[in-house]
């Protein structure tokens, strides 16, 4: 396959962006992309939890244990990992948007589970 | 060169790009910031949603069947997870269409000997492709709405109804704001060609559209799957 995915965006060289050149260098080095290759079992990873998430919902018998919403959630949290670092290329960006995007993400979690002990089906369980 | 060195920084690289100290691009920033405070509003509907789960007097009711006296006729759950599962591919794959396109336009000028490397390169097929994928998503979407209200669903119905209909409208909202976007750049590739230089403003519109994809991932396991 004649596609280098790990090509530098833009084309131009860090000598090329004048003074901010080395600047400019940091940020194409985080450009490295995933292939084609990574980006098809990228693809079927995904399908394949969906597909076990959605047989699982229909097995009675694992619906009612206590194993059935953490492995759910669990699931659901590898598709979205998976998506974040690869589709959105986190994996090989920048720190910053690491720091950009986790940081409020930790914040909303928290703030969701907070909010599920105060008012949710968990603040019942614990005052039962 | 601007009149004050302290202002180089910001100007605008080759490109049309703006780097910054951070040697980072000022709109690839500003587009991780938005995403992070997107995260923040969705948590803030889901949580509403996960709040009020079971706590709707009258049906429909999700996952539960809802018969008299508490629903005047019997009711089915309503939620149409095999309908949902397809929508849900379909998003998925649209992420897929989506990292292609993005990767044709950053390999715009390399040779492309084979009919594989020119399908692959081709960022006007996987546009049109994530462009249609997500308005099969909002046809999917549509559909879903459209028979909960034939079967008593309303946003006014119960408060199941109400924190449903406004965590996916809004989340439908985002798509179709992804879908238009996503049309701009098919128009400009059509009208002047999308090259390298461009690459920046796609991987903007594709960030956004993969975050799109990754709150559908939250809401179809908090919302559809567990009951």
């Amino acid at each position: 396959m004649a596609h280098n995915d790990t090509a530098p965006r833009g084309g131009g060289t860090p000598d090329s962006h004048g003074a901010a050149g080395g600047a400019h260098a940091a940020a194409h080095d985080a450009h490295a992309h995933p292939t084609w290759k990574q980006y098809k079992w990228v693809a079927l990873i995904l399908t394949a939890i969906t597909v076990v998430e959605v047989w699982v919902y229909y097995i009675p018998a694992f619906t009612r244990t206590k194993l059935f919403v953490p492995s759910l959630l669990i699931m659901s949290a590898v598709k979205f990992a998976i998506v974040v670092l690869f589709y959105m290329h986190l994996k090989y960006d920048a720190r910053l948007f690491r720091a950009l995007f986790t940081g409020p993400l930790i914040i909303a979690v928290v703030t969701l589970i907070s909010l599920m002990f105060l008012f949710g089906h968990l603040a019942v369980r614990l005052g039962s | 060169m601007s009149a004050s060195p302290a202002l180089d920084h910001i100007e605008a690289g080759p490109h049309g790009h703006h780097y910054t100290t951070t040697g980072l691009d000022s709109r690839k920033i500003a587009v991780w910031a938005f995403i992070g405070s997107e995260c923040m509003l969705f948590a803030s509907l889901i949580s509403t949603y996960l709040i009020y789960k079971g706590r709707s007097v009258v049906g429909p009711f999700p996952h539960e069947a809802c018969n008299p006296p508490v629903c005047a006729t019997a009711l089915k759950p309503i939620l149409n997870i095999p309908v949902t599962s397809a929508s849900t591919f379909v998003l998925l794959m649209s992420s897929l269409a989506m990292v292609l396109a993005l990767a044709a336009v950053e390999n715009r000028n390399l040779p492309k000997p084979t009919l594989g490397d020119r399908i692959l390169g081709s960022s006007k097929l996987w546009l049109w492709m994530t462009c249609i994928l997500g308005a099969t998503f909002l046809g999917f979407q549509s559909y879903e709405f459209t028979s909960f209200v034939h079967e008593g669903l309303s946003i006014r119905t119960n408060l199941f109804g109400s924190s449903f209909f406004t965590l996916t409208g809004f989340h439908g909202a985002h798509v179709t704001a992804g879908v238009i976007w996503l049309g701009t750049l098919l128009a400009i590739d059509y009208k002047r060609g999308l090259g390298p230089g461009d690459a920046i403003n796609v991987d903007i519109a594709a960030l956004y559209w993969h975050f799109v994809d990754v709150v559908w991932i939250a809401i179809f396991t908090l919302v559809y799957l567990i009951k």
